[in-house]
């Protein structure tokens, strides 16, 4: 096993389902055998706020929470968000992103523009940037609610971990009757990572 | 097997296998999964007690009565259970008790960050504290011996980091303890000055012998490496210097009151330079600077927030924080703010419209602060709103309480708003009082108090009836209404305030996050002909509802769950609902 620790960033608004996805990596990571470590934001911050979850791996990982400049990839719910915590990204780290936007306070209130550039922005600094519509794709299998799952397949072709694996971790975690929907949400987002 | 789990799920595990049989907590982030987690175990009691004070005084009763017993509480809440804690410290136990304090250093879902650590010194009570979720369990099975060998009870001090991180956990098997017997002991268990005064020459003596155990205990180690840098350090930060300083060695302390002097001093012997990494207050410092060696701390680190790997290197180690990617772009910021269809949100557009000084509570309604219902002049502690009314009444007159009201949660009315209202009534107060009743405590994740008539294990109980108590109390004018229809809500508001007698107006209408509650059966939508774009609709910052910047014009989302607030906002009946 390699001495390496991963560092996954996972960034969104309260609400949009960052900790089973997190969650699940994590349980991916325990099957593989290796030491993890899970940082979560519970309480006020829930409330539509801006929420992070980190997963940590690796042989022997200490810190819950993952160094500035430190995380291999960030995956963000939200376009806005990637951007928040853009400073927490390795020089060479890859930024996943869901085309998703959700209106933050100063905005609806009419305050503040919503930067619709972000993503061009964040693309220009780092070539390796993708967005995936992962809310149109888990509409068309069958469920809105699994645009989580289309990330995780997403990411799973990102980190490069057993796609089985996830499989696994996915079917102990979600109900058996959103299973099928969850798994093809899951192969859609692999196949758009690949 | 390993398994992941939150620190918290981690400590109610260890009190589990210690053989706890009783715990009791009133919730607060960080803290709350603690005893919720413990209740699902079987053979065992849990509750969710009305406050931190009675909780510990149940832990208190539960321990002399024999059973080791888990109390549970976020750092604010010691303050609340302190009266008993001061008191109990000399008492002593029977079964084990350990009282865990659940600290928010930076903040994340707390009014201050107070360092609970104090207590150890002040009520003179051993402090141990893990740094992972294997360590919350160890150390938690660990605390109930220590508990029950130097009859104190024990403080487990976790904060936010180690509460809500998940780490690899084993677990073990539940150890069988046996009930201790009950026996009348009046000079132990009764608070008499002349008993207190015997008690104190045995908390003495047991702070003595635990001084001792500290030099030797397990939950202290040292990890030698490199001599030339040494660090002191516990809780969490241990990992962040774990990873910032691999080649340091390390004292890793895991009791922290009392300390182990000798220890200390042979390990600064040891090393050439010395820090101590101690997120908030230096406690470990400056019993250590009393003892004359030399240690860098404070001076290089901050009493605010959270520490981090980075943060340390920079300070400690003289490494730039990583320079980050220039964006060329500021983002908006995103705060946390009511939900769509939140009952709240219509309180707080009426009190701004009427424009009333309002003193706040803590909950969910606290966010009825920011922009853009900025409807909140004053939020201190829980259950605070109340009684600073009335502190405004009597400093000003009448006439400021005429415009003034206290705005207050069901749960947080129950756990410490009532003694408030009987003031306002004893002394001849004419404060309007709103108690939100949304049928649950909802900034913690919708845990059940005495007036939801419901208890931790879902069991049917006594529904306290808010309306009989405030009565009870002396509350002649007492009404309820629906904080989603506002011509209502300030109506009541205009003739309660203009009494000149106590008022409570009940704001009825449960959390829209509870499951249970029904789907609208209407759909809220812009009639775009006539919305001529003047936002009253956005001000009341709903994310159900937009403005479009191009259309200029407001615009119904998916959010949307048909409350109406919008629909009774709009001067111009542009927002309509459709039956679907």
């Amino acid at each position: 096993m390699q001495d390496k620790v991963t560092n996954i960033l996972i960034v969104g608004v309260g609400g949009q389902g960052t900790l089973l996805t997190s969650r699940i990596i994590a349980k991916v990571a325990v099957q593989m055998g290796f030491d993890v470590k899970v940082s979560e934001i519970h309480g006020m911050a829930q409330r539509g706020g801006s929420v992070v979850s980190q997963v940590r791996y690796g042989k022997k990982v200490y810190s819950p929470i993952i160094k500035k400049g430190d995380a291999d990839i960030i995956l963000a719910f939200e376009k806005i968000e990637a951007a928040r915590w853009l400073d927490y990204l390795k020089p060479d780290g890859m930024v996943i992103i869901n085309n998703e936007r959700v209106n933050p306070l100063p905005v609806m209130s009419g305050k503040e523009k919503y930067p619709d550039d972000i993503h061009e922005k964040i693309t220009a600094l780092l070539p390796k940037t993708t967005i995936i519509d992962a809310t149109a794709i888990a509409t068309r299998c069958g469920n809105v609610r699994a645009a989580n799952v289309v990330l995780v397949g997403m990411l799973t072709a990102a980190v490069g971990i057993p796609a089985e694996e996830v499989e696994k971790a996915i079917t102990g975690i979600v109900p058996a009757k959103a299973l099928q929907v969850n798994l093809t949400a899951f192969r859609e987002g692999l196949a758009a990572g690949a | 097997m390993k398994e992941l789990m939150i620190g918290n799920a981690a400590i109610a595990r260890g009190a589990y296998e210690a053989g706890a049989t009783v715990a009791t907590a009133y919730p607060g982030t960080p803290s709350t999964e603690i005893v919720s987690s413990f209740a699902e175990f079987p053979d065992v009691y849990a509750e969710w007690a009305p406050n931190e004070k009675v909780a510990l005084e149940v832990g208190a009763g539960a321990s002399i009565a024999g059973a080791r017993t888990l109390v549970a509480m976020k750092h604010v809440g010691v303050n609340v259970a302190a009266d008993p804690l001061y008191s109990f410290s000399y008492t002593g136990v029977n079964g084990g008790l350990v009282i865990v304090s659940a600290d928010d250093p930076g903040l994340h879902s707390s009014q201050n960050e107070q360092d609970n650590r104090g207590y150890g010194r002040f009520a003179k009570m051993p402090v141990i504290e893990p740094s992972d979720s294997q360590e919350a369990l160890d150390y938690t099975k660990l605390a109930f011996e220590i508990s029950e060998q130097f009859d104190t009870m024990v403080m487990l001090r976790i904060t936010m980091r180690l509460a809500h991180s998940q780490t690899m956990v084993e677990t073990g098997a539940k150890q069988d303890v046996p009930m201790k017997e009950y026996k009348k002991n009046a000079a132990k268990y009764v608070m008499l000055p002349g008993f207190a005064k015997g008690r104190h020459v045995e908390v003495e003596k047991s702070l003595q012998q635990l001084q001792e155990y500290a030099e030797t205990t397990p939950l202290n180690r040292i990890e030698m490496n490199d001599t030339g840098l040494g660090i002191i350090t516990s809780g969490v930060p241990y990992q962040y210097v774990k990873e910032a300083f691999p080649h340091a060695s390390i004292l890793k302390l895991g009791l922290v009151n009392p300390l182990p002097q000798e220890l200390i001093k042979s390990f600064a012997a040891q090393v050439d330079k010395l820090f101590v990494v101690e997120e908030l207050e230096p406690v470990i410092e400056e019993q250590v600077k009393s003892w004359g060696i030399e240690v860098i701390g404070k001076d290089q680190l901050t009493l605010l927030g959270e520490y981090s790997t980075e943060y340390l290197q920079q300070q400690l180690g003289g490494q730039p924080m990583p320079p980050g990617f220039n964006l060329d772009k500021q983002v908006p910021a995103r705060p946390p703010l009511l939900c769509a269809g939140c009952p709240h949100r219509g309180v707080f557009h009426v009190l701004r419209k009427m424009r009333l000084v309002v003193a706040g509570d803590i909950g969910c309604y606290t966010l009825g602060a920011i922009a853009p219902l900025e409807g909140m002049d004053t939020c201190i502690c829980m259950g605070a709103s109340i009684g600073t009314a009335l502190g405004m009444e009597k400093a000003r007159g009448p006439e400021f309480a005429a415009k003034t009201v206290a705005v207050i949660g069901d749960s947080t009315f129950v756990h410490s708003g009532i003694t408030g209202l009987i003031d306002v009534v004893y002394n001849g107060g004419t404060s309007t009082v709103l108690i939100l009743d949304n049928d649950t405590t909802a900034m913690t994740g919708h845990q059940d108090h005495p007036a939801t008539g419901v208890t931790i294990t879902k069991q049917p109980t006594n529904k306290l009836d808010i309306e009989a108590l405030v009565k009870a109390i002396g509350v002649k004018n007492v009404r309820v209404v629906d904080p989603l229809k506002i011509s209502e809500l300030e109506t009541a508001l205009k003739e309660e305030l203009a009494r000149r007698e106590p008022s409570v107006i009940i704001c009825k209408r449960p959390c829209v996050l509870l499951p249970g509650t029904p789907k609208p059966n209407r759909k809220i939508y812009v009639d775009a002909e006539i919305c001529n774009g003047c936002k009253s609709c956005i001000r009341v910052g709903c994310t159900g509802v937009t403005f479009q910047d191009e259309e200029k014009k407001a615009q119904i989302n998916d959010g949307c769950i048909a409350c109406g607030l919008c629909e009774q906002v709009c001067k111009f009946d542009a927002i309509k609902q459709t039956e679907v």
